[in-house]
């Protein structure tokens, strides 16, 4: 296995109009767990088929390890990838058994008797679903089709995994059951895995290393845990977590992480400094005795406690949390104990 | 290492030259040619000899006549039968939709031979009730009148499908808002309904106008005993006293037919563009007026309709078939068997004309079977621009009249074949290909829409598994369209097996098929032959559309024809 390796990929739909993708690049560690991040129609489906080889693409390429695999003048079929795939229908075919859709990618390489049946036990035991070996696709529950789709891949053991949007046909509750089993099975088989979704809560859960998209390019590649604390721009801080963005007098200074000190020194003197994007965390936002004064202008209860939308003087809104009941309208007084210049 | 150009379609790089191939023969060559030696007859002046012709002005006109009245009776028949099955709230829908729509898969001359057993100084029908007028009275189906009469019945359904289609998508909802308007029912029956389901009217009469043009079966048994010459049965006469000029000739008059259809096909499609507003509302179930008291007598009248077009026919056809010679009486007594005995085992010719007719359809069915998968497969996955052309283009042969086909196919193979220097013509393998031309879109449609329904990433999952395209084709596409693949075996098989106008035009000795076989016996006199034979295709007919019928919930929709 190799790394696999996007290199100023772009793709142009022939309907024209700005390309789908519009120059990534990328690389993937081998046995790395890649997020692509984004909103829908941000081009993270069109980068995946293209590495599965169902779309070539118009500039750039493809390449595992040092094996091109498609650039604009050719292309390795998919038959020919050894890559593996969870489609967002799980795409099981309606007319096999479970085990008979798990072991085809085995009877196409002309893996037969024993040995094909031993190696679909293993993969079906692996999402635990021995069981259901005979059963029809149709007569399985959304999450238990999920579990074939991945004992598929499990497989033929595949240089690349690709999971496009896996989870968004299950309810919370299986999510998260299946959020487990694509951590475990990433672990246990130590594929190279790219997860396309448009959920972030799902990418840091499950990811090594994150890259988000917009409008066909990507904004950044990061670890969930980087990608969190140190977002470039707007769009990757907008994406990432539930904080606010707000204008602040923040241009000069160096530091891009800003105290509650260095904050309210910026007001003070706002005229010689030009206004900046800063992302504010509702966790770093403290409702104290003392500070700036903002207005309530919605409250959610969550249950652990309440989620606030408040406003500040000129008017730009910030989000907080608060474990004392308050009311839409109160006036508040408020600390930002933190805050990250975009 | 593999690589390859596809640029990341599915296909492989052989199918779109075998699409092309396909429908350059079974479609571009034979339609191209007839067109071809149409212009250029009519600029070496055959076309002023011919219509100087007054039998051929006439020909038009009966045409233009027949077809017309026929178009008015089958919108009136069906039109009728549309509203009152759709709307109202009547019992036993299913068993009227099925039985009313029997009538278009019954073999035309089949029909003309039912009627005619019911009408008539002869009718062994009216005699065995003691009501037949006396002999010598004339047959009063041997009309302009009767032509247009059965051309209504045969087409009806057309009708009736293309006007239920628009009722049955009617936002319920904008009805009942009328209703909360204040409107009533009435009210609602003309201000709503009948305005919005006028594109269905008139594209079901646009379908009948066509399909009128082109019978053959009809005016072949009605018309030529009474000198009433259709451009079809004009075509057919002129082959039959085979001449030097005949070749330019038919093809002028094909090239009639073929503009009169377009006309119509014209006309059908415009409308149905326009019908756009269907997508507003939501559309759910129909039933919305219920007829109280009244409801015994619209069905009474369903029933009777049925009873006239259908019932009555039929009996007449098995009466026919069970009298023992012309103009003796029958009775319990004197009924027999001896004309299905006669049929079935003992003339050679008949017995030739079911041998030819199965083989035929289903070396169609199942070899264009093998030809639609391929072709659907390439029409629908691909993105390419000459997709929907090529689409069209396989359409044509089915909408035109089957006689301008036979005529073009013939001025294909009227010569040997070049290169290997075979003449197909006066075999039965001409008949082969022009049913595989002929039958190729009522193949196809099945299997289209069953790509369509197939989710992609099912093949793509297979792609990725390691699957090269044959091995898709056997381990995955063809046994998710298999239900839509039987479907169309059966329908192309049972249009093929009931199809006259083709093989009255290309047949010879030896290659009758069943159609040439029924209108032959009717011609030579052999009349309760003919009905025995009739009465078998008819049981053929109705056993095909109820396996059918049965397969219809496991088929995507629009597949089973007579189901909307």
């Amino acid at each position: 296995m190799a790394k696999l390796i996007l290199n100023r990929l772009s793709k142009a739909f022939e309907t024209g109009g700005r390309p789908a993708v519009n120059d990534v690049s990328l690389e993937v560690r081998d046995g790395g767990f890649l997020a692509l991040l984004g909103p829908s129609g941000c081009g993270k489906t069109t980068v995946l088929r293209m590495i599965a080889g169902f779309e070539q693409p118009t500039d750039g390429s493809i390449l595992l390890g040092d094996r091109v695999l498609a650039d604009a003048g050719e292309m390795v079929s998919p038959e020919h990838r050894n890559m593996a795939m969870v489609f967002q229908s799980y795409a099981l075919w309606p007319h096999m058994s479970v085990a008979d859709n798990v072991g085809y990618p085995l009877k196409v390489r002309g893996v037969t008797g024993e040995r094909r049946r031993k190696k679909i036990q293993e993969a079906l035991a692996a999402v635990r679903l021995e069981a259901y070996a005979d059963r029809r696709p149709a007569d399985l529950s959304g999450g238990q089709r999920q579990r074939v789709a991945l004992a598929r891949c499990l497989v033929t053991e595949p240089d690349v995994v690709l999971l496009d949007e896996p989870l968004a046909n299950l309810d919370r509750h299986l999510r998260q059951e299946m959020e487990e089993t694509f951590r475990e099975f990433h672990l246990r088989s130590g594929a190279t895995m790219i997860y396309v979704t448009h959920d972030q809560a799902e990418a840091m859960a499950l990811a090594t290393d994150v890259a988000v998209m917009s409008e066909g390019r990507l904004l950044q590649v990061a670890s969930p845990q980087e990608i969190y604390a140190r977002p470039e721009g707007r769009l990757v801080g907008g994406l990432v977590g539930q904080g606010a963005i707000v204008k602040w007098p923040a241009a000069c200074v160096e530091n891009r992480l800003l105290d509650w000190e260095t904050l309210q020194g910026l007001l003070v003197q706002s005229q010689s400094s030009e206004p900046a994007d800063i992302l504010v965390r509702p966790q770093d936002v403290e409702i104290a005795g003392e500070g700036m004064p903002a207005r309530v202008i919605s409250v959610l209860f969550e249950g652990e406690r309440y989620a606030l939308k408040l406003a500040l003087g000129d008017e730009q809104v910030l989000r907080a949390f608060s474990r004392q009941p308050v009311k839409v309208g109160d006036r508040v007084s408020i600390v930002i104990r933190s805050a990250w210049r975009l | 290492m593999f690589r390859s150009q596809n640029r990341g379609n599915s296909q492989p790089r052989w199918l779109f030259s075998f699409v092309v191939v396909v429908i350059f023969f079974l479609s571009i060559l034979p339609l191209g040619r007839l067109a071809m030696i149409g212009i250029s007859s009519a600029f070496q002046g055959g076309a002023r000899e011919l219509l100087s012709d007054p039998a051929v002005w006439q020909a038009v006109y009966d045409t233009l006549t027949t077809s017309f009245f026929g178009m008015i009776a089958a919108v009136i028949l069906g039109g009728g039968f549309a509203l009152l099955l759709t709307l109202f709230n009547v019992r036993g829908k299913t068993a009227l939709g099925f039985l009313f729509m029997l009538p278009t898969m019954i073999p035309p001359q089949v029909t003309a031979l039912a009627w005619i057993g019911m009408t008539g100084p002869s009718s062994a029908l009216l005699k065995a009730i003691g009501m037949a007028p006396p002999l010598g009275s004339p047959q009063p189906l041997y009309s302009i009148g009767g032509i247009a009469l059965l051309y209504g019945v045969q087409n009806a359904p057309l009708v009736f499908l293309s006007l239920r289609a628009g009722l049955l998508a009617l936002p319920r909802d904008g009805v009942e808002a009328a209703r909360l308007s204040g409107a009533s029912s009435w009210q609602v029956l003309r201000d709503i309904i009948l305005p919005l389901s006028l594109p269905g009217f008139v594209a079901g009469a646009a379908i009948a106008f066509v399909s009128c043009v082109g019978n053959f079966g009809i005016p072949a048994i009605l018309g030529i005993p009474a000198s009433i010459y259709t451009l079809p049965t004009l075509i057919y006469t002129k082959f039959a006293a085979f001449g030097p000029g005949t070749f330019a000739d038919v093809s002028l008059l094909s090239g009639l037919i073929a503009i009169l259809s377009v006309i119509g096909l014209t006309v059908e499609e415009r409308v149905l563009r326009g019908r756009d507003y269907r997508v507003i509302g939501l559309s759910g179930q129909v039933a919305m007026f219920r007829l109280g008291n009244w409801r015994l007598v619209g069905e009474l009248v369903l029933w009777l309709a049925i009873f006239i077009t259908l019932v009555m026919p039929l009996t007449a056809l098995i009466a026919s078939s069970l009298a023992p010679a012309y103009g003796v009486p029958l009775t319990p007594a004197t009924a027999t068997l001896d004309a299905y005995r006669e049929v079935l085992f003992k003339q050679a010719i008949t017995r030739t004309a079911f041998f030819n007719s199965v083989t035929l359809s289903l070396a169609t069915a199942i070899g264009l079977l093998v030809v639609t998968v391929l072709t659907g497969y390439y029409l629908v996955r691909s993105k390419s621009r000459l997709a929907p052309v090529l689409s069209a283009l396989a359409e044509i042969p089915y909408a035109l009249p089957g006689i301008v086909l036979a005529v073009a196919l013939i001025l294909v193979f009227a010569a040997p074949i070049p290169i290997i220097g075979v003449s197909i013509y006066g075999t039965i393998w001409i008949i082969l290909i022009a049913y595989f031309s002929s039958f190729f879109a009522v193949s196809l449609k099945p299997v289209v829409s069953a790509f369509r329904q197939l989710d992609p990433s099912l093949e793509e999952a297979a792609r990725l598994a390691g699957a090269g395209f044959g091995r898709r084709l056997t381990d995955i596409i063809v046994p998710l369209v298999a239900p839509a693949a039987g479907a169309s075996v059966i329908l192309v098989f049972l249009i093929a097996c009931n199809e006259l106008t083709v093989s009255a035009i290309l047949w010879s000795a030896g290659t009758q098929t069943l159609g040439v076989a029924i209108y032959n016996l009717d011609d030579s006199g052999s009349f309760n032959l003919a009905a025995a034979l009739s009465v078998l295709v008819v049981i053929m007919v109705i056993a095909m559309m109820l396996v059918l019928e049965l397969m219809a919930k496991r088929l995507p929709k629009g597949v089973v024809p007579w189901r909307s």
